[in-house]
């Protein structure tokens, strides 16, 4: 399917309000789940969950929802996520990836790390405008998510390994964050991600430095370099989880 | 542990010229990250094997390939394992460093080459094939990140033996692989 067809799926509001559910669960999502979070009936849902797989928006699997296996854990049931392959639309057609890998290639065989990373921190500040300092790690959320980084809470109690994403309540924007102070805002999306995956150090150098100016370096909370699989390189810390 | 799934471990070999020596007070924001980012090389996923100099926990005092030159050489169990070790882990914020303990390299300075499964490539082997990379560019012999073959690919080449030595090659291959991905340039 086309970009633009697949990207057509997405009017119907049911249909987008259960992609944009599993896109931000960042795990497998049952259809009961789904349904639930969307308000509609299962059987709308799996109609739906389908037809966004057939575009390649979602992709499914089956698992044993229970977490048993073997005889007598039950039917497999469907489960969906968001499939991994970037949609993009421009009208008129413009290719703005091939210019930016250009750019890339030629910075990083110029040396230009140090350059780039001081545009990005302008290009940051710029875009914090005359804003006050981000006052915590809700309004990082919400700057994040402005800019695509699709942010979510990881919880507390010095939990090095969280073991994923599946056990933790999520978030709601208006809920006021309890709990132990090792709270991170990590990002599930990278907004430069075919760039990063060519010119990691160079691309992701600027990404934190890009988000070091959005935040500033006095505020309440600050940006840090803790990249892992899957996930954007940075993640938001209050700053007084550390020293300054 | 999967072992008989993976006949053959991705091995890799990166070359990085020293802007100071190694007990210059600029060097010590990379030596302070050593053992860490080692340590969590040991644990990563997919981690085979590295090279260590006898009695001491890394290989920065080896210097094979200069004596500016320290090199860094091991063994994965496929790409995606050392791709996340190298770009997705706490060795990615060493990279986005490099430049401050770095020369930049204008030759290729990582190689990638696949070896049976339980052999420890030597650093000799593994200069050959950096070697082999900057006069030929990539190949199913030694390859990179952005030009990577499989390991099929790479057995089904063995068989037709390597090519002809072309002097010149390291000259006129043109876009030898300047390709960033995996580079401490």
């Amino acid at each position: 399917m086309k970009d633009i067809d697949a990207i057509a799926m997405l009017q119907d509001p049911v249909r987008r309000r259960l992609y944009e559910y599993v896109a931000a669960q960042g795990r497998e999502v049952g259809r009961n789940e789904a349904a639930e979070a969307a308000g509609v009936a299962r059987t709308l849902a799996a109609h739906h969950l389908d037809r966004l797989t057939e575009a390649g928006l979602l992709e499914s699997g089956s698992r044993r929802l229970t977490g048993r296996s073997g005889p007598g854990a039950g039917r497999p049931a469907k489960v969906y996520t968001r499939a991994r392959t970037e949609r993009s639309v421009s009208l008129p057609a413009r290719d703005y990836l091939t210019a930016a890998e250009l750019l890339a290639e030629a910075a990083e065989e110029a040396g230009l790390d140090a350059v780039l990373r001081a545009a990005a921190g302008r290009r940051g500040e710029a875009l914090r405008g005359s804003a006050a300092p981000c006052g915590g790690l809700e309004e990082a959320m919400e700057m994040l998510a402005d800019r695509g980084y699709e942010p979510y809470l990881e919880g507390g109690e010095g939990g090095e390994d969280a073991g994923g994403a599946e056990g933790d309540q999520g978030v709601d924007g208006a809920g006021a964050v309890t709990g132990a102070a090792a709270r991170v805002v990590r990002m599930r999306n990278c907004p430069f991600h075919a760039v990063a995956e060519h010119f990691p150090p160079l691309v992701c150098g600027m990404n934190l430095a890009l988000l070091e100016g959005l935040f500033g370096v006095d505020g309440s909370v600050r940006a840090r370099m803790d990249a892992r699989p899957g996930e954007c390189c940075v993640v938001i810390e209050t700053s007084k989880n550390n020293e300054r | 542990m999967t072992a008989s799934a993976h006949a053959a471990h991705l091995a890799q070999l990166n070359v990085a010229t020293l802007l100071h020596p190694f007990d210059d007070p600029r060097m010590a924001p990379f030596v302070e990250m050593l053992d860490p980012v080692n340590a969590a090389a040991d644990g990563a996923p997919g981690f085979v094997w590295r090279l260590v100099e006898e009695g001491a926990a890394d290989a920065t005092g080896l210097r094979p390939a200069g004596e500016d030159v320290v090199v860094n050489l091991s063994v994965w169990q496929t790409q995606e394992a050392l791709w996340d070790f190298s770009y997705r882990s706490g060795h990615l914020e060493v990279m986005r460093r490099r430049r401050e303990w770095f020369e930049r390299h204008v030759q290729a300075h990582l190689v990638l080459w696949w070896v049976p499964a339980g052999h420890r490539p030597t650093v000799a082997e593994a200069l050959e094939r950096l070697t082999d990379l900057r006069a030929h560019g990539p190949s199913p012999r030694a390859f990179t990140f952005a030009s990577a073959y499989t390991a099929a690919e790479a057995a089904q080449h063995l068989q037709a033996g390597p090519p002809a030595q072309p002097e010149e090659a390291a000259r006129s291959a043109g876009p030898v692989p300047t390709v960033p991905a995996g580079e401490t340039r």
